[in-house]
């Protein structure tokens, strides 16, 4: 008899062997109190030592929209949407939260070397908890763009309420880009250097300061492809649910759905394939 | 290969003819001898860790690890805690081990007792288990005048406390000790030490690694021996330690 097949008959296993994709998700569901702790305590300490502490999650991305509306209002002129405050407030406190959920997830893996050494648990609890994290400091942005809303003109109306479904699947869409850049940077590592880029390229084609309808107004294959990228879908359905001028179109409900499911589904199954790894460094 | 002992003896660890072979980038290589920045193959070493060893702990064992530095101690050990899985042949266990090893705080930017919470809950405690286990923790670390204090702010000794404390709170069934303790002050040593003695009790396996021959034979039943990735002697630990010690000592007067 071998080694192998005595361990087997004693009722042992394998160690260090990937799980089965349900035993795996399992395992991380029993587990996930580690990834809702990690992620709070994470947002506790990371404005700890600053004198506003907390009020940088809000103080923040209002700076960024103030400069944002401050450069592109005067460059755009007539191009500017109508409604300029409010689409772009909408825009930029959405768009960090897939920002930061990207970047976040790419040092997941990588700045908890410590952890990883030391206790095995599924490591896919650390891209999420990365995602709740940013998902905690979208909380406050959530809570005062209606304010910004009435602010700025805009009636109280019902079809606010729809950002709550929004947010659910901006929340999926975010996971599964987590998953997908946690693996990527651990495998490539020089893909982390390009995450900023990234990040800005994102920024400059989603649409977060101008219309694309009205930019890509004579080019109707540029318009058809911009209008598919994911980030443009969510945001432009959250400024239909918040601006009265604006609707939340059929199209945007099936895009912005189907990105968020296929990009969950396709992260937590890429990021699964390749468990082993990590922290193997 | 390895005798299997057919006795009633439950195995509670089979380490099947296990290789660790890292590939690791070389640098400080002069610029000239480097055909292309690019070309990654030409700047990648393979370091042979461990080659080949074959053994099977058996219930009630707690097994001593010993070999000078860099002899693959600790590479066997991340392969048998499955946290390196190794590149070839395997290890079976009857339960996951627990790895403590020395290094690095867990999350160095948060406190001490921030860090029991997550550690715990990453060992598969409950919210509510880790909660109440807190308090002991910090008791037997005696830690308890640095608690609220990142751990980043703790020395190495004070960090193996804590992680020793944290993992010895909960009932393992395999645990892998790698050196933990050597940076540990005496007092705190004799009380881990009677720690793990209590655990072989509970019927939990325990490895231990360390460079303190004492330590070794006064809570182990059996010590393995490494030299350059390989296994040179399994046994009794007195009979070991003194065949280790001795060829240390010849190696120094040569």
């Amino acid at each position: 008899m071998n080694l192998a097949d005595y361990a087997l008959s004693h009722g042992l296993t394998q160690v260090g062997v990937r799980p089965k994709f349900r035993e795996y998700l399992k395992q991380a569901w029993g587990r996930r109190d580690l990834a809702f702790t990690m992620s709070l305590y994470a947002s506790e300490s990371a404005n700890a030592r600053t004198r506003l502490g907390r009020w940088w999650l809000v103080l923040l991305p209002s700076l960024q929209a103030f400069a944002y509306g401050l450069v592109f209002g005067l460059i755009l002129g007539d191009l500017r949407p109508a409604n300029f405050i409010p689409f772009l407030i909408t825009g930029v406190f959405l768009f960090s939260f897939f920002s930061g959920s990207f970047s976040s997830g790419a040092k997941a893996i990588t700045s908890n070397s410590g952890l990883l050494k030391t206790v095995s648990f599924p490591r896919i609890l650390l891209p999420l908890s990365a995602v709740i994290r940013e998902f905690i400091n979208l909380l406050p942005q959530l809570a005062i763009l209606p304010i910004v809303m009435l602010a700025f003109g805009q009636q109280i109306s019902w079809e606010w309420l729809y950002l709550i479904p929004i947010t659910f699947l901006m929340f999926l869409f975010s996971t599964g880009l987590a998953m997908i850049s946690a693996r990527l940077t651990v495998q490539v590592k020089d893909l982390g250097k390009l995450v900023p880029f990234i990040t800005r390229l994102m920024f400059y084609s989603s649409g977060i300061f101008f219309e694309i309808e009205r930019i890509f107004a004579g080019y109707p294959e540029l318009l058809a492809i911009a209008m598919l990228n994911p980030v443009y879908d969510f945001i432009s359905l959250a400024r239909g649910a918040l601006i009265n001028d604006m609707q939340t179109t059929p199209f945007l409900w099936i895009a912005a759905s189907s990105w968020a499911l296929v990009t969950f589904v396709v992260g937590v199954f890429y990021f699964w394939k390749a468990e082993a790894r990590y922290g193997r460094d | 290969m390895v005798a299997i002992d057919a006795g009633k003896k439950k195995p509670v660890v089979v380490v099947d003819d296990v290789h660790v072979i890292y590939k690791v980038f070389g640098t400080g290589k002069k610029a000239k001898a480097v055909k292309s920045s690019l070309d990654k193959k030409s700047r990648m070493r393979e370091v042979h860790a461990v080659k080949g060893v074959s053994f099977v702990v058996y219930e009630g064992e707690t097994v001593g690890i010993v070999g000078s530095n860099g002899s693959g101690k600790s590479s066997l050990m991340r392969a048998i805690a499955g946290l390196y899985p190794s590149t070839k042949g395997a290890v079976y266990s009857f339960a996951k081990p627990t790895m403590l090893g020395v290094g690095a705080a867990l999350l160095p930017n948060l406190s001490g007792e921030k860090n029991i919470m997550l550690g715990g809950l990453a060992m598969g405690y409950s919210k509510k288990e880790i909660t109440a286990a807190s308090q002991s923790i910090i008791n037997f670390s005696g830690l308890k005048d640095f608690i609220d204090l990142p751990m980043r702010t703790y020395s190495q000794g004070m960090s193996a406390r804590l992680r020793f404390s944290i993992a010895a709170s909960k009932k393992h069934d395999i645990l892998i000790i790698d050196e933990a303790l050597a940076v540990g002050d005496r007092q705190f040593r004799m009380k881990a030490e009677e720690k793990i003695r209590q655990m072989r009790q509970d019927a939990g396996t325990v490895f231990l690694v360390s460079h303190n021959m004492k330590s070794i034979q006064d809570t182990c039943n059996r010590v393995i021996w490494l030299e350059k990735g390989e296994l040179l002697m399994d046994g009794e630990p007195k009979a070991v330690c003194d065949a280790f010690i001795a060829a240390m000592d010849q190696g120094d007067s040569e």
